[in-house]
């Protein structure tokens, strides 16, 4: 494998490479996957990776069953996961006082150890193999299946999986125009949010005449609540590369460039690494593998700032100028970074090329609905019992989501909506969960697919306070340009904080209404445009909720604080003084073992008392 | 040249020129407040938005910074460009009602009324100010700092700038300070005082075309 | 295993936008090698690179992650993503900001913690999320969070009783309102 050390010249090399390194991976099938994603991390599992390492070296296992630190295995609720190879094994909630009995028990005896596996909260039985799990088995992973085989920071795992024979074969067969025709024919369309088709982007921009032209890959992921393109570049940042690269090679693009926020270090890091390892190869630089066609990649950080996901917001900030959009037109395929042509892409978006060049757009487009093809991958985060990544064909159902993959609703309470789209989209309830995700489908119920968060509320999400939230998010991130975005945003979100208080009328109401409407056609970019949906798409479907809040001064969830009161229920409270302890604010009172009380006047509503209380003496009214 | 259709009239511009332009070329005024001949476009006052394209798909955007295309349909004064043009001014005046220009525009365009909750500031952020000194005197005194809600307009670091050369050029071009509305009474964002010297023009037409400004004849416009 | 990784010559290379010298990879330098953006050091950047001192300012105050205030040797981060947020990230946050008596971006008057906000880090499993020195902390509620940061404090403190009351009576005197909780927890140290 001189190909490792010295870098390849020409496609048989490539291919020759891609022999031997599947060949070694054949031979050794025993490995462990531990999470590494930033969720199981947060649980611990980098600790139990080394802690693995140790154990496997103790017991001289360390040359049969190798150990790959993986990107998000998908079901983050069960975090730390680990899943055995070949057998797929799932172990969910892993410490690092199980190590040494998964180590002893599975490896060496072959035999399972019952209490970490995942227990289906719905027929209440134990399930062994990872693809067995309901929430894996509802799905059809194909950009996310790698992340359970493939170790984020070695090229060879991606190599041997027939990474980057996609680009291969392009480099052997394909010109520009067939690349972009595979791509209209696989109807795929932008993950990014709008859902533009990708062809007509690729092909705009190849049809400019320019000696420079730049290909960028948007991962400035900023959605609140979505984190599929994080999990990509994590996990698995050589398909995004890859995909970059043919899509680079389709526009004639010379460079490109990858657009990280700067939230995201690990993710930084991780595709930085790719780089040098593409680099080292010969898959970047010039004239790459013989065939005359050179293109670099570079990384660009982001600063922190929601609106450079806006295609020329994000051209001005890679730029290093504030991150404002402009008017459009000239398009950015026109005038782009450094005035060339420049197409962006999402990163979702780019990860599903290679699949589309090595299946073909025939097979790719069997998946996915009629007008766009594929899988879409939505982050089921908020009050779902299986949080975590989801893939499923474009097209499935709202309710086979949530229901079938998400599990329903934690601690059986009802569903009330599910956010889709981020500060963009709106909320969709109970009578909308038929509704297939479709690009089309969802914006003309007045949602948006976005970058493909979805967060499931239930009956204590107080939809009023959903769009304050919003508001303020917008009113944080706005560039703060276009007088209607930023005057027209913060008048929005007084006057749904009035609501939230109790302090409006309904004329305030219908006034608001106008507001966004108005606020909706006069903006010059997306985040105004948008910015109105959380607000328009609730008072669609829950308007009486609005209603109650400003007529009767009541908020039915419980959550708006000028609307709510805690108070002790005497014939519940034991006067054990937990909640008296605990107040922040001294504003419980009571002799011990007789029944306290809350002082309205001092309360802050912050909600600690009712969390401590073991006898649900305090109630919220 | 561009030829293309302007309330309705086949016009010719040439290639480059503005809606704006192309408009106040063809007698069709369109309000703005960030926009000034000697400056480069900026398109964040909105109030010149028009409306693009066939009905039913089309858009509004400024028409300040949008060129002239062949064959585009663009509607200056059509309903939803009215409506939209006479919330932002309402927006405006309960922003900063001591700005004669504003109140001016208030009068010009009928708003009679401000819904939202009073505030009195002293600029609107239109940069015109930062464009002048940058363009026209070649230097950088000032410019925005923040975002969002939080944005203003201030020297580097909030303190004198060296930069400044004192030309007050800031001050001549600001539309929110250059002259104050003596008119609006403390209770009232809106002074209108103006309405009685310039008789209330039509609101809006659709195809047709209006040469007086203002217009005193379209009864129709007037009951509006 | 033995991995391509190990056999790289790791480039010192950070493959950054060629543009490396763009405004705002030049003020992200700035920040990683002094924490913070230091006006005087903008100011000299500005004299020898030929920039303009009005746009490094409004670069540096349009960007979140930019700061031109030092930051406190214990950085406290709440998400503010939607998932944080429906399952009460509001409340956490407050409780953060009652306790060490800083509103969300500020910083301590000892410089000791800086308190922030961001819009989502995404891992929103682990909602309501707070990050400790870049440690992830997952599902807060204003109890818990309380319960962490007491705990914090004290490995911070991690001195001895003497010193740590020592430093009790000079933030009570600065009004620092982490004194009180401190003072609170010192009997039970």
């Amino acid at each position: 494998m001189d190909a490792l050390q010295t870098g390849m010249r020409s496609l048989p090399e490539l291919l020759n490479l891609q022999q031997q390194l599947k060949k070694r991976r054949e031979q050794q099938q025993n490995y462990l996957a531990v999470c590494g994603d930033t969720g199981c991390t947060a649980w611990g599992s980098q600790n139990i990776k080394g802690v693995f390492q140790k154990c496997l070296q103790q017991k001289g296992l360390d040359h049969i069953t190798g150990l790959k630190f993986t990107g998000c295995l998908g079901l983050c609720e069960s975090g730390p996961v680990v899943i055995v190879f070949p057998q797929g094994i799932f172990y969910q909630k892993v410490k690092e006082s199980d190590i040494e009995e998964i180590v002893e028990q599975t490896l060496l005896q072959g035999k399972i150890v019952e209490r970490l596996l995942y227990q289906d909260p719905l027929s209440g039985e134990k399930i062994i193999y990872a693809p067995e799990i309901p929430f894996y088995r509802k799905q059809e992973r194909i950009l996310l299946v790698n992340n359970w085989e493939i170790d984020p920071s070695s090229i060879e795992d991606y190599l041997a999986l027939g990474g980057y024979s996609a680009f291969g074969s392009v480099l052997a067969s394909m010109d520009s125009e067939y690349v972009i025709g595979e791509i209209k024919k696989s109807r795929l369309r932008g993950r990014g949010g709008a859902g533009f088709p990708t062809w007509q982007k690729w092909e705009e921009c190849s049809e400019m005449a320019a000696a420079q032209k730049y290909i960028i890959c948007n991962a400035d992921e900023g959605d609140p609540g979505a984190f599929m393109d994080r999990s990509l570049l994590e996990g698995n940042p050589h398909s995004v590369l890859e995909g970059l690269i043919i899509g680079g090679f389709a526009v004639g693009a010379t460079e490109g460039i990858i657009y990280v926020r700067a939230e995201y270090p690990t993710a930084v890091q991780k595709i930085r690494r790719a780089l040098i390892q593409a680099h080292e190869l010969g898959l970047l630089g010039e004239n790459i593998l013989g065939s005359g066609f050179s293109f670099n990649v570079s990384v660009s950080v982001g600063a922190g700032a929601f609106v450079c996901g806006e295609t020329s917001a994000l051209v001005a900030s890679v730029e290093g100028r504030v991150g404002e959009p402009r008017q459009k037109p000239p398009h950015l395929a026109e005038r782009g970074y450094n005035n060339c042509p420049t197409v962006i892409n999402n990163v979702e978006t780019l990860a599903n090329i290679p699949s589309i060049i090595s299946k073909g757009a025939e097979v790719y487009r069997r998946t996915g609905t009629e007008k766009s093809g594929g899988t879409k991958i939505f982050s089921l985060v908020g009050k779902v019992r299986n949080t975590g990544l989801v893939e499923v064909p474009l097209g499935v159902s709202l309710r086979e989501i949530i229901f079938d993959i998400g599990g329903g609703i934690k601690g059986g309470k009802a569903f009330k909506a599910v956010q889709t789209g981020g500060p963009s989209g709106g909320c969709l309830p109970a009578s909308m969960l038929d509704l297939p995700t479709d690009f089309d489908e969802l914006k003309a119920a007045g949602s948006m697919m976005g970058s493909g968060g979805m967060i499931v509320l239930d009956e204590e999400t107080c939809m009023v306070d959903l769009a304050r939230y919003f508001l303020k998010f917008l009113n944080d991130e706005s560039c703060g340009r276009c007088f209607t975005c930023r005057e027209g945003l913060s008048r929005m979100l007084e006057m749904v904080e009035a609501i939230t208080k109790g302090q409006s009328s309904m004329a305030e109401f219908a006034l608001l209404k106008e507001l966004a409407a108005v606020v909706k056609d006069s903006t010059m970019c997306g985040l105004g445009q948008t910015g109105a949906n959380p607000v328009l798409s609730t008072i669609r479907y829950f308007a009486e909720e609005y209603r109650v809040h400003i007529e009767e001064g009541r908020c039915p969830a419980g959550v708006c604080r000028d609307l709510i009161q805690f108070q002790i229920n005497t014939e519940l409270c034991n006067g054990c003084g937990a909640c008296r302890n605990k107040c922040p604010v001294e504003a419980i009172e009571g002799e011990a073992k007789a029944p306290h009380l809350i002082r309205a006047a001092l309360c802050t509503k912050c909600g600690i008392c009712l969390e401590t209380c073991r006898y649900n003496a305090v109630i919220k009214l | 040249m561009i030829n293309f259709m302007l309330n309705g009239l086949d016009v010719a511009v040439e290639k480059g020129t503005t809606l704006l332009d192309a408009a106040s070329f063809y007698g069709i005024e369109i309000p703005t407040l960030c926009h000034d001949e000697g400056l480069s476009p900026y398109g964040a006052c909105r109030l010149c938005l028009v409306e693009i394209g066939e009905p039913g798909r089309s858009r509004l955007v400024t028409s300040c910074t949008y060129p002239a295309e062949e064959g585009l349909l663009v509607r200056t004064h059509s309903q939803r460009v009215v409506n939209t043009r006479k919330v932002i001014i309402e927006l405006y005046l309960a922003t900063c009602p001591s700005s004669k220009v504003i109140q001016d525009l208030a009068s010009r365009y009928h708003v009679t009324q401000v819904r939202f909750q009073q505030k009195h500031d002293n600029c609107i952020l239109c940069g015109l100010c930062i464009r002048y000194c940058k363009e026209q005197m070649q230097g950088k005194a000032i410019g925005f700092v923040n975002r969002g809600v939080d944005r203003r307009i201030t020297t580097p670091f909030d303190r004198k700038s060296e930069e400044c050369r004192f030309c007050g050029g800031c001050m001549y071009i600001c539309p929110a300070c250059q002259a104050r509305c003596q008119g609006p009474a403390e209770k009232s964002a809106v002074c209108n005082a103006c309405l009685n010297l310039s008789p209330p023009c039509l609101d809006h037409f659709g195809e047709t075309m209006c040469y007086l400004d203002p217009c005193v004849a379209c009864e129709q416009g007037r009951q509006k | 295993m033995s991995g391509l990784a190990g056999n790289l010559r790791i480039d010192r290379k950070n493959f950054d936008t060629r543009n490396g010298e763009s405004l705002v990879a030049l003020l992200q330098q700035v920040q990683e090698k002094h924490n913070y953006l230091p006006e005087h050091v903008l100011r000299e950047l500005a004299c020898s690179r030929g920039l303009s001192l009005m746009e490094m300012y409004s670069v540096a105050t349009f960007y979140k992650s930019f700061n031109l205030q030092p930051r406190g040797k214990h950085n406290i981060v709440a998400c503010m993503g939607t998932a944080c947020h429906v399952q009460g990230g509001e409340k956490v946050l407050e409780e953060l900001s009652r306790m060490l008596g800083i509103k969300p971006g500020e910083t301590s008057r000892d410089g000791e913690y800086s308190l922030d906000h961001v819009n989502c880090l995404g891992a929103c499993a682990l909602a309501p999320l707070v990050v400790v020195d870049g440690d992830y902390h997952g599902n807060m509620t204003a109890a818990r969070v309380a319960a962490l940061i007491k705990e914090k404090l004290r490995e911070h403190k991690g001195q001895t009783a003497e010193a740590l009351n020592q430093e009790i009576g000079q933030k009570a005197q600065s009004g620092c309102c982490c004194a009180r909780l401190l003072a609170g927890e010192i009997n039970s140290v």
